[in-house]
């Protein structure tokens, strides 16, 4: 879960990252009043989760409160690479002699965490380590040692920080990883670190990713969910714990099993390139288990997609018998139509593994509108492209 | 011959009194494995029935381990307590700790995985299904009566993957099928397990299953072009996965241009690894590959 910049400043405030507070405005009003409070000249920025903010016109400078609010009023409601704005944070201005760069991040390949820190701040750190390599330090920090005033300095020494500024660089990454392990995040970038006219060093824009499975003991978390820009039927899923992800084709996804659901996406995806570009409609995972009520939930937010022509569901039974899994779908069947709603998409349904010809004779048995059964997943999924792409 | 795990396998339970540990318990028993113990502190000295079997319980696995030589821990506990259930089976020095918990914070994956460091452990999963050597034994939650014992072998980060492809070739069977689960950090990896099955006399031929996310399967390739003799299948899954999303596994997220399904498919191809489109096609081209004269 990524955080906005003004909830990534709120932590780095929390662990005492020196970072300028600006304040959060939804309206020009808002932005104006921000203004007159902060005084002087102040940074109208856009609150996305992406970047290239700047280039997209999403950050401005405002001289006077009612040019905040003229900026505010031009900043909210834009669109920036899809994502709408529904804040911005006013900023103290601040006059900037240098900008650095410096991260905690978690390093897959090394199973470790990693430090990443430069001296030339400012771009996009993407490109920075394409173009200049070796202006980048990438310093491996041990889970369990963690970052001390030592390790800092190390951090800071191999980033090429020079000594004036070296001390209180250090100081940053020691309160930082503070932040990170505090706080369960797999991220914490902050992009500039910036070094002020007045000598001092402070966060001008951070990136926070924080880690969901965290959230048993992270309180706070659930107030970080961004329910206004998440997907409504993406919303819907979560709160009935349905592992969901809205995609934009038109065959209605239900499988089992992380690997064998994006495996499905795929198979329809091929399949759906001779029946007119037919593609996945979503990926959803209702776990080995499979029970009748997930299975109706499921089918419930899958059937209320607008978009979804035709539904697949693939079942491969292996904790869970093939015949449970019918009988899930017969149950699903009338729990749906006792809340009200009729299931009136063709259905394409593939159970295989343990139990399959009981399952299916279930199910054939059950006779449900709609249903037609196919035994392997390629044809089960060439048949349910079909279907869409007849549908479309 | 397996890998890693067969019939002279003792195994325990950390959490076997929970509600999956139970379920499963059950399972393993059904399926032969020789389940010598559980571990709860809180139920120490106990003796729990599985169908008539009576394991009994200790309160550390250390106390398990001397009391039944157990080399073999499958661990069920909920995510919040699972980094000490790992530790604590690190410092017991047990030789194989098979982590089936999904839902554990990246940081404390993080600090097990440093623990175990230069100790005696070898670590499966986590967020996995653990292995089964068909026949012989099974520590995790692989249906043991979907293939019979082979010369085939698994490596897998899907759990249900691992179960369509052995069902797909349940004729031709397994020496030992492992998944190694999808959470961005794992003890055992692709490349762990296919040198494993490269020693392994009793595996013909291996198959590897892929996803999104990272870049465990590029290293894998590379792995296969230094290192492996034997033929090897591959699968990848999420070529139609979207960036910046996650796929169910915590690990499986295409973030810019890097752990793309395409990108891990030529890799594999470029190690001449035969890579199929679908599950099935994979499957196939194992087959293909059996029958083909040597």
């Amino acid at each position: 879960m990524d955080l906005f910049e003004y909830q990534a400043k709120q932590l780095f405030q929390k662990y005492g990252v020196p970072t300028g507070l600006g304040e959060v405005a939804t309206t020009p009003e808002e932005a104006r009043a921000a203004a007159e409070r902060i005084g002087g000249v102040t940074v109208v920025k856009a609150q996305v989760k992406t970047g290239g903010r700047g280039k997209a016109g999403g950050v401005k400078v405002a001289k006077t409160p009612d040019e905040a609010a003229e900026l505010a009023g031009q900043i909210l409601g834009m669109d920036i690479k899809g994502h709408t704005v529904h804040r911005v944070l006013v900023d103290p201005g601040a006059q900037i002699e240098q900008e650095y760069y410096v991260s905690f991040l978690l390093d897959r390949a090394n199973r470790t965490f990693l430090a990443m820190a430069s001296y030339e701040g400012g771009m996009e750190i993407e490109q920075l380590a394409v173009e200049r390599p070796e202006a980048l330090a990438r310093v491996p920090v041990d889970a369990l040692a963690g970052v001390d005033l030592a390790k800092a300095q190390e951090i800071a020494a191999a980033a090429k920080f020079p000594p004036e500024v070296a001390d209180q660089v250090a100081d940053v990454l020691v309160k930082l990883w503070q932040a990170f392990v505090g706080a369960d995040a797999t991220l914490v970038e902050v992009n500039p670190l910036a070094r002020l006219a007045d000598g001092s060093i402070k966060a001008l824009d951070g990136k926070v990713t924080l880690d969901e499975n965290a959230n048993f003991r992270q309180p706070d978390n659930a107030s970080f969910v961004d329910v206004e820009s998440t997907d409504p039927l993406e919303q819907r899923a979560k709160e009935k714990h349905l592992n969901y992800v809205k995609l934009d084709g038109s065959v209605g996804i239900i499988g089992n099993g992380a690997g064998l659901v994006m495996s499905t996406l795929d198979v329809v995806a091929y399949a759906g390139e001779k029946y007119g570009g037919a593609k996945p409609a979503n990926f959803l995972d209702i776990g080995g288990g499979a029970s009748a009520e997930v299975m109706a939930n499921g089918l419930e937010i899958i059937l209320s997609d607008p978009a979804v022509k035709s539904v697949f569901v693939n079942v491969f039974g292996g904790i869970t018998a093939c015949d449970a899994v019918a009988n899930g779908i017969v149950s699903a069947f009338s729990l749906l139509e006792s809340r009200g709603d009729t299931v009136n998409k063709p259905l394409v349904v593939r159970l295989d593994g343990n139990n399959a010809e009981l399952g299916r004779q279930i199910l054939t048995d059950a006779a449900l509108p709609g249903v037609q059964q196919v035994d392997t997943m390629d044809d089960a999924a060439d048949r349910a492209a079909e279907l869409a792409g007849a549908a479309a | 011959m397996a890998i890693l795990l067969d019939e002279n396998s003792k195994v325990i339970v950390q959490g076997m009194t929970g509600s999956e540990g139970t379920k499963h318990t059950t399972r393993m028993l059904a399926s032969g494995t020789n389940i010598v113990g559980g571990v709860n502190p809180r139920k120490a000295g106990e003796k729990v029935d599985f169908d008539g079997r009576s394991v009994p319980v200790f309160g550390t696995v250390r106390e398990a381990m001397d009391a039944t030589g157990a080399d073999v821990t499958v661990v069920f506990v909920p995510p919040k307590f699972t980094k000490d259930a790992v530790i604590e089976a690190i410092d017991a020095a047990i030789p194989l700790c098979v982590i089936i918990t999904e839902g554990i914070p990246i940081h404390d994956s993080a600090a097990f995985w440093a623990h175990a460091q230069g100790k005696q452990t070898r670590i499966i999963g986590p967020n996995c299904p653990g292995l089964i050597s068909p026949g012989k034994s099974n520590a995790g939650i692989i249906p043991a009566d979907i293939a019979q014992p082979g010369r085939i072998g698994l490596v897998s980060k899907s759990g249900t993957l691992t179960y369509q492809m052995m069902y797909e070739l349940r004729d031709i069977g397994f020496s030992t099928a492992i998944g190694i689960g999808g959470d961005p950090i794992i003890g055992t990896t692709h490349i762990d397990a296919l040198e494993a099955f490269e020693a392994d006399p009793d595996t013909a031929a291996i198959v590897m299953i892929g996803e999104i996310g990272g870049d465990a399967e590029e290293r894998a390739a590379d792995y296969i072009k230094a290192h492996v003799t034997k033929p090897v299948v591959g699968y990848v899954a999420g070529f139609t996965a979207p960036e910046g999303k996650t796929m169910g596994h915590a690990g499986a997220i295409v973030s810019g241009s890097s752990g793309t399904a395409q990108a891990k498919k030529e890799a594999l191809e470029a190690a001449g690894v035969k890579v199929g489109k679908t599950p099935s096609e994979t499957a196939r081209l194992m087959r293909e590959l059996l029958a083909a004269p040597a």
